[in-house]
């Protein structure tokens, strides 16, 4: 019997990782990784992974596809650029952020010769200009591409606004020697948003430039193509898991929660619209697919904010610690960013620490209602994504996957009678990525939807259920 | 003399109804007369905030606001309004006020007055007809839609 494998590669800031997938079973065969080289030659820890996968497989299969993502190199450093803060430039951060960017810099309004130069010294690797409903403001755009030209910015540019003066945008920019792309309008009338082909368009130069920019394309050989950032995988994944196959149904609105080192991540797929009868829904249309990055909450960069955040009294009784102790656990965080626990006190730790970036980071994604006194009475009012319908959250992570109570964790994200304003899921199942695949599920779902789904199927764990009330009485330490 | 329908395409109009008032249905009514007759209307609803018409008038380089208010907190909700317009930059842009615009018996011409002098090009009474506002907005814009026709 002949069997169907892929070699997914992941070109990470730390290691190259590598997985080998069989793709009629859905199954990871083996993983291998090696040192992160992007610095110097990324063959070298290209070399060494494929030498531990080779070890660890006994020998390598011809894989039918070879597939690559990176979060290289500070993975994909994007600026955005729109008018009104709410508007196009908060639909130009939306398509970014949904793009799989690591977002650098995001401005509104005209900028000053001084913004221009700051932009071009943070050396970003796409800018994306906003501006202007179609037929809306002309002259800001092209201002603001004026200003970029002759702060004389180096990376490729990616025209995404009112599309009556696309083309005078973009010849101020080309006329500069920049590389640059037209792409639709983010928002082509008051209030719609339309990211899709913007992303799109980032995801191109992404293919394009930066793979060559960042020396990912010294292995070429290796692979077949690039595809995308590694965060983009994850959305598409979280997509594709969503929505399924033609034969294979999908899981319907799902979260993806990702606490990582230095950012918690969250994904959600789904139309948010209001649930509640009589709730009225305001201001921008939120992405059907949305990505917050909160570059506040981290496990390891960022624990500290997030026991600031708490208030290191409030942190301190949560897990049972003096102050004292508590700084010295952070202290000995901040000393060894790789660190694992390896007592119950640092995982007693870990869990709180998970478990408030979770809930914050829920919160800050989440829509929520605000209660307006009007004269005929209190009207609710909707402001972002309600999810409390959520059928699906899914942890990943380090701490959600290794650590030893994903359950407590993964509830923080979970809807909170004492805070009913804030829409996050009421009743969803919960799962965690124990596979540590959803990038590998991304990635494959660009070839093989099915298989993509496979491997999602054996890689997800699913929690007993629990909801936020049975968790409040827990002592964190249980 | 009536604007020709690609005249009117090129004003752009922002309809809303101001402040915690959720009176629509009137503000409803006119917005879709004045799509019907050819004008490029964006509507905000109601519930909105003075601030979300300027900054939607920004972005879709809008001629003129039309600000409705039906509860009678009109005249608070409204102070300042043009001064709003001035900061973000919008000193050209022509404001209408129509509705329920104070509360008690007060002279139109009085109540008139005071949304002229806040700033605002035209106030109108409460029972106004949609083709009245039509022909107004025509008459303000016939100088702007005659230069861009030409």
């Amino acid at each position: 019997m002949t069997s169907l494998t892929a070699l997914l590669i992941d070109f990470g800031s730390t290691y190259t990782k590598l997985r080998a997938i069989d793709l009629i079973g859905g199954q990871i065969i083996a993983a291998g990784q090696g040192p992160s080289t992007v610095t110097t030659d990324i063959n070298i820890g290209m070399d060494a992974a494929l030498a531990d996968l080779e070890k660890r497989m006994g020998g390598l299969p011809d894989f039918d596809h070879r597939l690559a993502s990176s979060s290289a190199a500070g993975g994909l450093a994007m600026i955005t650029v729109g008018l009104v803060k709410e508007l196009t430039a908060e639909a130009a951060r939306q398509a970014a952020l949904g793009a799989g960017a690591k977002l650098i810099g995001a401005h509104a309004y005209k900028l000053t010769v001084k913004d221009a130069e700051a932009i071009t010294a943070r050396q970003p690797d796409i800018l994306l200009l906003a501006g202007g409903t179609d037929g809306g403001n002309e002259e800001t755009i092209l201002w603001n591409a004026q200003k970029l030209a002759e702060a004389q910015l180096a990376c490729p540019v990616i025209v995404a606004g009112n599309r009556v003066v696309a083309d005078d945008t973009a010849d101020i920019l080309s006329n500069a020697g920049i590389d640059v792309r037209i792409s639709d309008n983010v928002m082509p009338e008051f209030n719609v948003l339309n990211v899709e082909p913007a992303r799109a368009a980032i995801r191109n130069v992404f293919i394009e430039r930066i793979v060559h920019a960042k020396g990912i394309d010294k292995a070429a050989k290796r692979f077949d193509a690039v595809l995308m950032p590694t965060p983009a995988a994850v959305m598409d994944g979280a997509k594709l898991l969503a929505e399924g196959s033609d034969t294979t149904p999908g899981l319907g609105n799902l979260i993806i929660v990702d606490v990582g080192g230095a950012t918690t991540d969250v994904h959600s797929i789904g139309e948010g619209n209001p649930t509640s009868e009589g709730v009225v829904h305001y201001g921008l249309p939120e992405p059907y697919a949305k990505r917050t990055v909160e570059g506040d909450l981290g496990m390891r960069h960022n624990a500290r904010a997030i026991v600031e955040a708490v208030g290191i009294d409030a942190f301190s009784a949560e897990v049972d610690l003096t102050p004292d102790a508590v700084e010295e656990l952070l202290q000995k965080i901040e000393g060894d960013v790789e660190r694992i626990p390896d007592n119950q006190e640092e995982t007693t730790f870990d869990t709180a620490l998970a478990s408030n970036a979770v809930a914050r980071a829920m919160a800050r994604h989440a829509g929520r209602i605000e209660i307006k006194q009007s004269v005929t009475g209190p009207v609710a009012v909707q402001y972002g994504k309600d999810l409390t319908a959520t059928n699906t959250v899914i942890g990943t992570g380090g701490v959600l996957v290794h650590g030893s109570m994903p359950e407590t964790i993964l509830s923080a994200a979970l809807y909170d009678s004492s805070a009913s304003e804030s829409l996050r899921p009421k009743n969803p199942d919960l799962m965690i990525d124990s596979g540590y695949a959803l990038y590998a599920v991304g990635l494959l779902a660009a070839v093989d939807k099915d298989a993509a789904l496979r491997l999602a199927q054996n890689s997800l764990t699913t929690l007993p259920a629990m909801t936020k009330e049975t968790t409040h009485d827990r002592p964190p330490a249980a | 003399m009536p604007l020709t329908s690609d005249q009117r395409a090129k004003v752009t109009l922002v309809t809303g109804v101001i402040g915690a008032d959720t009176h629509i249905v009137g503000n409803r009514i006119l917005s879709m007369a004045l799509e019907k007759e050819g004008f490029n209307v964006i509507t905000l609803g109601a519930l909105t905030p003075s601030e979300d018409f300027i900054k939607a008038a920004i972005e879709t380089a809008a001629d003129a606001i039309l600000v409705s208010s039906l509860y009678g907190q009109g005249e608070l909700d409204c102070r300042g309004f043009r001064d709003m317009c001035v900061e973000a930059g919008l000193e050209d842009i022509v404001l209408y006020v129509g509705g329920n615009l104070v509360v008690g018996k007060q002279s139109w011409d009085e109540v008139e007055q005071r949304f002229v002098d806040m700033g605002f090009n035209r106030a109108f009474p409460p029972g106004t007809r949609t083709p009245d506002v039509v022909t107004l907005l025509d008459q303000d814009f016939a100088t702007k839609a005659s230069g861009a026709a030409a």
